[in-house]
């Protein structure tokens, strides 16, 4: 509760919506002890005097009536009546909807079709009617508008109760022998007062301005008693030779209205849990670069990372995700990035091509360098022109990454038309011939598909396809068989590889999936902790792994045939990336682990065509793995 | 796409006739005797007993809603004793005038509301998404009788620049140039809240969106960023706004009795609150069935639109 508070007032707008809701409602509580005339005095001979006339401060209405008095009282029945008309709303409607959620069944049935047909009317059409019935008056104006409200509260409150009907202190509280209007009282009705509150808060505002609203018509409060709205309304005759009149009460409902939507957004957004974490924002079209230190010489390699480091900043924390990376990969080559999830192996990869979400994301030093050209200082444009053309992405689960409301094949033809003029037809023809080479069946036919027609071996193999579209040089693969069956996985795998033998294409594929390294990758690097722990050709690797979590990674994977091999999970957790242990970052986690490794940075240590970063890599290679 | 238009037109047809049993229910409400209500000063008992005829008020309440609802199937909504003259010849009359006026508004709501959104979401925390917060936030708390008001003063009064009220001028008016002259304000005061409700909705929509793995995707693939919001986010975003849209034509329609009494608009609105001062109850009657069922046939449309953007709907 102290926690919501905080906040509700670390939101400044909010806290100014209470501060003048809270000055308006004081003084319209304390308005019968305020020196103010009565208001419905009339002085014919004082008609329309002006703001700050002797005596009246804001002047007078059309029967010489004092405008502030007025406008006091007014905005204390307004208030009031708002207030009554969301109380009655509230109850009325939190009890249908906490009866229809609690009895369910035909019950719910027949009193949810009720509040649908309802709510089909338009609002305020709705009030017009009731006060139709009724006659025009502020209380029937006011029973109007709670009415109207009513199916609003039924269906939010509902839709809270049904969700707590089945939970089990309720069904204790049967067992127990409570009857179910105790059930009601003493179980759900503490649980969806919060909602209530909530819902209250968020339309008191809409009443009091539909009761002006109405007041205004002259359907509401009738003369010489006067709210907001019917002052206006009154006002309105005199509106062009007396402005002050209108101008007065109808700033005062804007105020009212104000400074209840800027509280109500702050409760809002106070209770939403996602704006907590800031994490509403969205990224931008590349990432944030902001080096710290001056790049390192671009290399000739294909492509390159050089010492490569991206950081999230949330709040005052900061994750070192990629905590300086170093890569290359080459035509025709297949290199693996292993480790487990929040090892940083994604963020590596998004990082390439500045597709790191960012905020929060930032690159804060190294080099990306292609084709002997730096990415990292690179402008969007440079950017944009490179991404899908030469360097293109396949992306884990097919489902969120292929756009849902698009066919496939204007995915595909996107993909090209991006980097080239090319007229449709030729487009799609070729985008068939596209899903073709990654062996679609009735390709002409499946690029007329949407993704959620096609199953999860066939979206993938567009990602796939999409990917080719441009011939690019480098495909950087971040888990494209992890959401796959093994089948399907083996297929996709053999494609892919075939597919690298044909066209030379350099591939980076990220997986966290030993076999999957072993069966496709030329060379490996595993990453702990957004940093590379070994790195090497993959046989050498998996014959004699030197770094001990690598070892224990490989010790996870199951053997086909391999009898009773016992597999070992990995003891602890990986650490937070914000909050980096000194030393080696697998220690914690390490059998090996002496009082050096705990000590000072460990450098990654190269050794021929291989290089691990650990001090004691050859007690590594030599030990089993035990739990 | 056929079938999918005929099951919504056949599933409004309960709806439909719910709001006909709930308008009646609720003029079944008027306390007391509604001839004597409806007659006020003049309800000597010969008076009483042929209202009561001549609505049909003698017959027990279900056979009178089968009366009338039955008349209303063949295009008879009776006739208003205001007015004297048949209460459908009145509404359609005056409902051409509500639909200028709330199509206009709601024309404006969905394209500058969207269009604010869209660059407020893009521009996230920059300076046109702050102005345009505030003036969203303005624009929902301003009630749109007063902000009439409020416009007819500056730009009627002071500058000049637009006729104070009316649909046509009285003199040497009548043709379109007239019209867009007497509706530009009024439009723009009935949009105001309905452009701040859908720009909010549409930011946050837009917000949602481009967090989503296939805006990545989008933007991997080398697509410009204009049309990675324009196209592939905004598509998207229209899913949660389209269902908005539809709310606020229902607010704009409903909320035109109040612009088209700051502007003496001729609308079916301003007919409702005379009828109601006036106690005239069938037309009240009529006119809340017609324009409740015009509602209801508008979010058909909005539900048409919504499945020919998302696929998945259909299936």
């Amino acid at each position: 509760m102290i926690q919501f508070f905080k906040l509700l007032f670390r939101n400044r707008l909010a806290g100014l919506g209470a501060v003048v809701l809270s000055v308006i409602v004081l003084l319209a509580l304390f308005t019968p002890l305020l020196p103010l005339p009565n208001p419905n005095i009339t002085a014919t001979g004082d008609r329309f005097l002006p703001p700050f006339s002797e005596g009246h401060l804001l002047g007078t209405d059309h029967l010489g009536r004092d405008l502030l008095s007025r406008l006091m009282w007014g905005t204390r029945l307004s208030l009031a009546v708002g207030a009554a008309a969301a109380l009655i709303a509230a109850f009325i409607g939190s009890t249908i909807g906490i009866v229809a959620g609690f009895l369910g069944g035909r019950t719910d049935n027949v009193i949810m079709r009720l509040v649908d047909m309802l709510m089909a009317f338009p609002y305020i059409l709705l009030a017009l009617a009731i006060v139709a019935a009724l006659g025009p008056g502020l209380i029937n104006a006011l029973f109007a508008v709670a009415a109207v409200n009513i199916p609003f509260f039924a269906r939010n409150i509902r839709g809270v109760t049904v969700g707590l009907a089945n939970k089990e202190f309720v069904d204790a509280a049967r067992l127990s022998g409570m009857s179910n209007l105790q059930i009601i009282l003493f179980e759900i009705l503490p649980n969806v007062l919060p909602v209530i509150v909530i819902a209250m808060s968020t339309t008191v505002g809409w009443m009091i301005l539909e009761t002006a609203g109405l007041s205004f018509l002259g359907l509401g409060s009738q003369p010489p008693q006067a709210d907001l709205g019917s002052m206006l309304g009154e006002a309105r005759a005199a509106l062009i030779t007396s402005p002050h009149t209108s101008i007065v009460p109808g700033i005062m409902i804007f105020l009212i209205v104000m400074s209840i939507n800027l509280l109500g957004d702050g409760v809002r957004d106070a209770i939403d849990p996602r704006l907590k974490s800031g994490a509403l924002s969205r990224p931008l079209p590349a990432t944030i670069v902001e080096r710290d230190s001056t790049p390192p010489v671009p290399s000739d390699d294909l492509l390159a990372l050089q010492d490569l480091r991206t950081e999230f900043h949330v709040g005052d924390r900061t994750y070192k995700a990629v905590g300086g990376v170093s890569l290359k990969v080459n035509k025709g080559e297949c290199l693996g990035i292993i480790g487990e999830s929040g090892s940083g192996k994604s963020v590596t990869a998004l990082s390439v091509m500045g597709l790191v979400a960012s905020p929060p994301g930032k690159i804060v030093g190294g080099a990306v360098s292609f084709q002997g050209h730096d990415l990292v200082g690179a402008s969007y444009d440079e950017l944009r022109e490179l991404r899908g053309d030469r360097v293109a992405y396949i992306f884990q689960d097919p489902l969120s990454t292929l756009h849902p409301l698009y066919k496939v094949g204007d995915q595909l033809i996107e993909a090209m038309q991006a980097h080239r003029k090319m007229p449709e037809k030729e487009a799609r023809a070729r985008a068939v011939e596209l899903l073709e080479s990654v062996r679609i069946p009735n390709a002409a036919r499946r690029v007329d598909n949407y993704p959620h027609e096609m199953s999860g071996g066939m979206r993938q193999r567009v990602s796939i396809a999409m990917a080719l579209a441009n011939e690019p040089d480098v495909i950087i693969a971040d888990e494209p068989t992890t959401a796959l069956d093994v089948t399907v996985q083996a297929q996709i795998l053999t494609l892919l590889d075939d597919l690298r033998r044909e066209r030379d294409l350099a591939i980076v594929f990220i997986t966290h999936d030993f076999g999957v390294v072993a069966q496709l990758c030329d060379r490996v690097a595993v990453m702990y902790a957004g940093r590379i722990v070994e790195e090497g050709p993959t046989a050498a690797i998996l014959d004699d792994p030197q770094h001990p979590y690598t070892k224990r990674l490989m010790a996870c994977v199951p053997e086909l045939g391999g009898g009773k091999r016992e597999l070992h999970a990995i003891p602890g957790l990986p650490p937070a990336v914000d909050r980096l242990p000194q030393g080696c970052a697998f220690a914690p986690r390490c059998n090996f682990a002496q009082d050096v490794c705990k000590q000072g940075d460990i450098e990654l240590e190269a050794n021929g065509d291989r290089a691990v970063r650990c001090l004691f890599p050859d007690k590594v290679s030599q030990t089993e793995v035990t739990s | 796409m056929a079938a999918y238009i005929l099951k919504r037109l056949i599933s409004a047809i309960p709806v439909l006739f719910g709001i006909t049993l709930i308008v009646f229910l609720i003029m079944a409400m008027i306390p007391g005797d509604p001839a004597t209500a409806i007659l006020g000063a003049y309800a000597t008992p010969e008076n009483v007993a042929k209202i009561n005829k001549d609505l049909g008020l003698d017959a027990p309440l279900f056979q009178r809603y089968f009366i009338w609802l039955g008349n209303m199937l063949t295009g008879d909504f009776g006739r208003s004793y205001s007015l004297n003259r048949p209460v459908l010849d009145e509404i359609l009359d005056r409902f051409s005038a509500t639909l200028i006026l709330a199509g206009t508004s709601f024309v404006l709501c969905a394209l500058i509301g969207i269009l604010a959104g869209v660059i407020s979401a893009a521009r996230q925390y920059g300076w046109a998404d702050k102005a345009i917060t505030f003036t969203v936030l303005i624009g929902i708390s301003i009630p749109s009788f007063f902000l009439g008001m409020v416009m007819i003063l500056i730009f009627a009064v002071r500058l000049r620049w637009f006729p104070v009220s009316g649909m046509y001028a009285i003199y040497g008016g009548g043709d379109l140039p007239d019209l867009l002259n007497h509706l530009v304000m009024p439009a723009i005061a009935l949009a105001a809240v309905a452009t701040g409700v859908v720009a909010r909705m549409s930011r946050s929509a837009m917000l949602e969106v481009l967090r989503q793995d296939y805006i990545r995707t989008a933007r991997a693939k080398g697509v410009h960023e204009r049309k990675v919001i324009l196209g592939h986010a905004l598509k998207s975003a229209m899913v949660t706004i389209i269902p908005v849209l539809g709310i606020q034509a229902g607010f704009v329609l409903s909320g035109a009795v109040y612009i088209e009494m700051v502007f003496q608009w001729p609308g079916v609105g301003r007919m409702l609150v005379d009828a109601i001062l006036k106690r005239d109850i069938l037309l009240v009657q009529g006119g809340v069935v017609f324009v409740a069922a015009c509602y209801v046939l508008f979010n058909i449309v909005v539900d048409v639109a919504q499945s020919l953007l998302d696929p998945r709907i259909k299936s």
